[in-house]
């Protein structure tokens, strides 16, 4: 091959190599979400109320234990009870969910995280958590919202506020 | 060459093909496909000292990451912007040649037996980089950084091994702070450190590694990375905002092509495609195949002077001195490491006791390939020049992983395959040039600079240019000898290029 078609030849292969880096750099583009969709984002972490009820120890188990460990006589379970949530979307049951408590002892939080792509629009969403033994749900909100294109409306619990909160402040 | 399938061989074959073309466009010498390693070596450095210079502009924050790359990308466009953008394409440009380097070794089959390790040591090279290019993602905080943390940390989330997940943190600014981004910064830090340490390990057990493009080609490619970061600059992809779900996104397809892949599926199946990769790459190298690896070299004390020849030549440093065990007046003897020995037999090329003409011994060398003893070499080789007849007898010295040499056989030529051409002792040349048993030697081997053992035909070479010990002696006639380099796909070119010196040997015998 004579030196100019060499210095053509790699003038391709340099151009080549500049066009593959250059475009699948950024292209093509990805379509993460659809236009006319919103997210919804499920996550919080609620510990369950604990399974059993507290008891007092007897004057004999008082006695077995070293003298600084007798002041607490209250005993009660370390075991929690699964956390049981419901999502409605306009009336639909969208998700049930049974969290076990984190931990080998199941003593910890129960834990949720979720994305829902759903269209955008006017909904009406429906929440309801358990977190005790027995029937029936303890904690219930529903709200009617519009949720926007490509916003996320993030769906909070916390027991100490008074439970449920949806978040959308981004709506437009 | 063993050659398991008929894909592999397709693909092996439109390999050399291709790398043919590059060899006509760049010449062996700076064939890039020649040293994908050290190019991407080369690019890795080009990605640290633009990081260096970025790194030196970037805050760390919440509000102040993407506002502190943007200052650098379009108010110091002329250097700042420049140097983000080779940071970005040199990354991709490593991607690239990292995944060509793996695909061209394990097409040439160049994985197994010894080279186990190298092979090895690299899987964990593609996890690391793979790693310090997404994290470095997500120190932008644009949209795409958006994107990609919150997908890793969801993917992340599904092994259990976090007490809570990771993506809950991730859903409003009151779950993180800016010690993420200081903690992203120190692994965008750390983890090219383990790489350069990773890389070392990598070529940990080869001799003379090419660490080093040829100048011209590194020019080259720094140059095209320039236009190319003058033409398309980087650009983040505006600021991030956990409020709004990033929708349609410029993804990186080099580092990031998994995230799309999250989306389709889930990721327990997608860990399941990585894991199951990885593993796969790592016993690679033990999946059993026609490939049949001949037995390592062996030293011959009675024979052996210590001289390090032998260690100077091998490429996988599997030779070895110690102290003498024998009792013979020399310091040292040499040891193969049998582990790292590919049975190349470019030691027995080096070794001076590879000779033909000492027969008061017996034809013992200081070390010896068992499948092909030097006594058993020169044995073969006899029977070869005694059958030749005609005029412009030539013996045609060549390598199992090249160019099939049966096709060349003939009235008036002799040929002999070695495991490596560098395994031939010079002294053979010599001797087959004595008394006219042949009126010519042509040598052949891998194409240059792509010796399927590593440095074999740059050995020959230099051992014929009397630059290497074992030295071709000066009084041997260089005129009746031909080297012409040729891999399997050049096997016309070869016997075109025989004939050639075939009839210059006539016009040379009839002056």
């Amino acid at each position: 091959m004579t030196k100019p078609l060499q210095y053509v030849g790699q003038g391709l292969f340099y151009a080549l190599f500049m066009g593959v880096i250059g475009y699948f750099a950024t292209s093509p583009s990805y379509t993460h979400l659809q236009p006319d969709e919103t997210l919804i984002k499920l996550s919080f972490s609620h510990a369950g109320h604990t399974k059993g009820e507290c008891r007092e120890r007897s004057a004999e188990e008082l006695a077995k234990l070293p003298a600084y460990q007798r002041k607490g006589g209250t005993v009660c379970p370390r075991e929690r009870a699964d956390v049981v949530f419901e999502l409605e979307i306009d009336g639909k049951q969208f998700d049930h969910v049974v969290m076990k408590p984190a931990g080998l002892s199941h003593s910890g939080n129960s834990n949720i995280y979720r994305r829902i792509p759903v269209k955008a629009g006017v909904h009406t969403l429906k929440a309801r958590l358990k977190d005790r033994e027995g029937e029936g749900f303890n904690y219930e909100h529903e709200e009617t919202m519009t949720l926007a294109p490509g916003r996320i409306v993030v769906i909070d619990f916390k027991s100490a506020t008074g439970g449920f909160i949806f978040k959308n402040k981004n709506a437009t | 060459m063993a050659i398991s399938n008929p894909t592999e061989s397709f693909a092996h074959r439109t390999l050399l093909r291709f790398e043919g073309i590059l060899n006509r466009i760049f010449g062996n010498d700076l064939n890039p496909f020649y040293c994908l390693g050290a190019l991407g070596l080369f690019f890795f450095w080009v990605v640290t000292v633009s990081g260096v210079y970025i790194y030196a502009f970037y805050k760390t924050g919440m509000d102040v990451s993407y506002s502190s790359v943007e200052y650098y990308t379009h108010e110091q466009w002329y250097l700042g912007g420049i140097m983000r953008s080779l940071h970005r394409y040199a990354s991709g440009a490593l991607v690239v040649v990292m995944v060509l380097h793996l695909l061209r070794e394990f097409i040439l089959g160049r994985y197994r037996g010894a080279r186990w390790f190298t092979w090895f040591t690299g899987v964990p090279l593609i996890w690391l980089i793979f790693a310090a290019g997404i994290n470095g993602y997500w120190m932008v905080w644009d949209t795409l950084a958006q994107y990609t943390t919150i997908a890793s940390m969801e993917w992340f989330d599904w092994l259990p091994i976090f007490p809570e997940p990771m993506s809950g943190y991730f859903v409003s600014r009151e779950g993180f702070n800016d010690r993420f981004f200081s903690l992203v910064s120190f692994t965008h830090v750390t983890i090219p450190l383990v790489i350069l340490f990773f890389i070392w390990v990598h070529i940990l057990r080869l001799s003379y590694p090419v660490v080093n493009p040829k100048r011209r080609l590194a020019l080259g490619m720094l140059l095209a990375l320039l236009i190319l970061s003058l033409l398309k600059p980087a650009l983040s992809q505006g600021p991030a905002d956990l409020g709004i779900e990033p929708s349609r996104l410029g993804i990186d397809w080099f580092y990031l092509f998994i995230y799309p892949l999250l989306d389709v599926w889930s990721p327990g199946p997608v860990w399941a495609l990585v894991i199951g990769f990885s593993l796969l790459l790592c016993v690679l190298p033990w999946i059993p195949s026609r490939h049949k690896q001949i037995p390592v070299a062996e030293v011959n004390l009675e024979a052996c002077s210590g001289c390090r020849l032998c260690v100077a030549d091998c490429p996988y440093e599997a030779v070895v001195m110690k102290p003498r065990t024998d009792g013979m007046n020399f310091l040292e003897e040499a040891v193969v490491v049998a582990d790292r020995c590919v049975s190349c037999g470019i030691c027995v090329g080096a070794c001076p006791s590879s000779t033909p003409y000492r027969s008061k011994t017996g034809y013992v060398s200081g070390i010896e390939m068992p499948s092909l003893p030097i006594s058993g070499f020169r044995t073969t080789m006899v029977k070869e020049l005694a059958r030749l007849q005609g005029n412009a007898r030539v013996i045609v010295f060549g390598c199992d992983h090249a160019a099939n040499l049966d096709n060349l056989r003939g009235d008036g030529v002799a040929v002999l395959s070695l495991p490596c051409t560098a395994m031939l002792p010079s002294s053979f040349i010599e001797y087959a040039l004595r008394e006219s048993q042949v009126e010519g030697v042509f040598i052949t081997g891998c194409r240059e600079n792509d010796c399927y053992y590593r440095m074999g035909g740059q050995w020959v070479e230099q051992r014929l240019a009397a630059k290497r010990e074992p030295r071709l002696r000066r009084r041997t006639e260089r005129d009746r000898i031909e080297q012409f380099w040729a891999s399997s796909a050049d096997s016309k070119e070869l016997a075109v290029e025989l004939e050639k010196f075939r009839t210059s040997l006539r016009e040379f015998n009839q002056r």
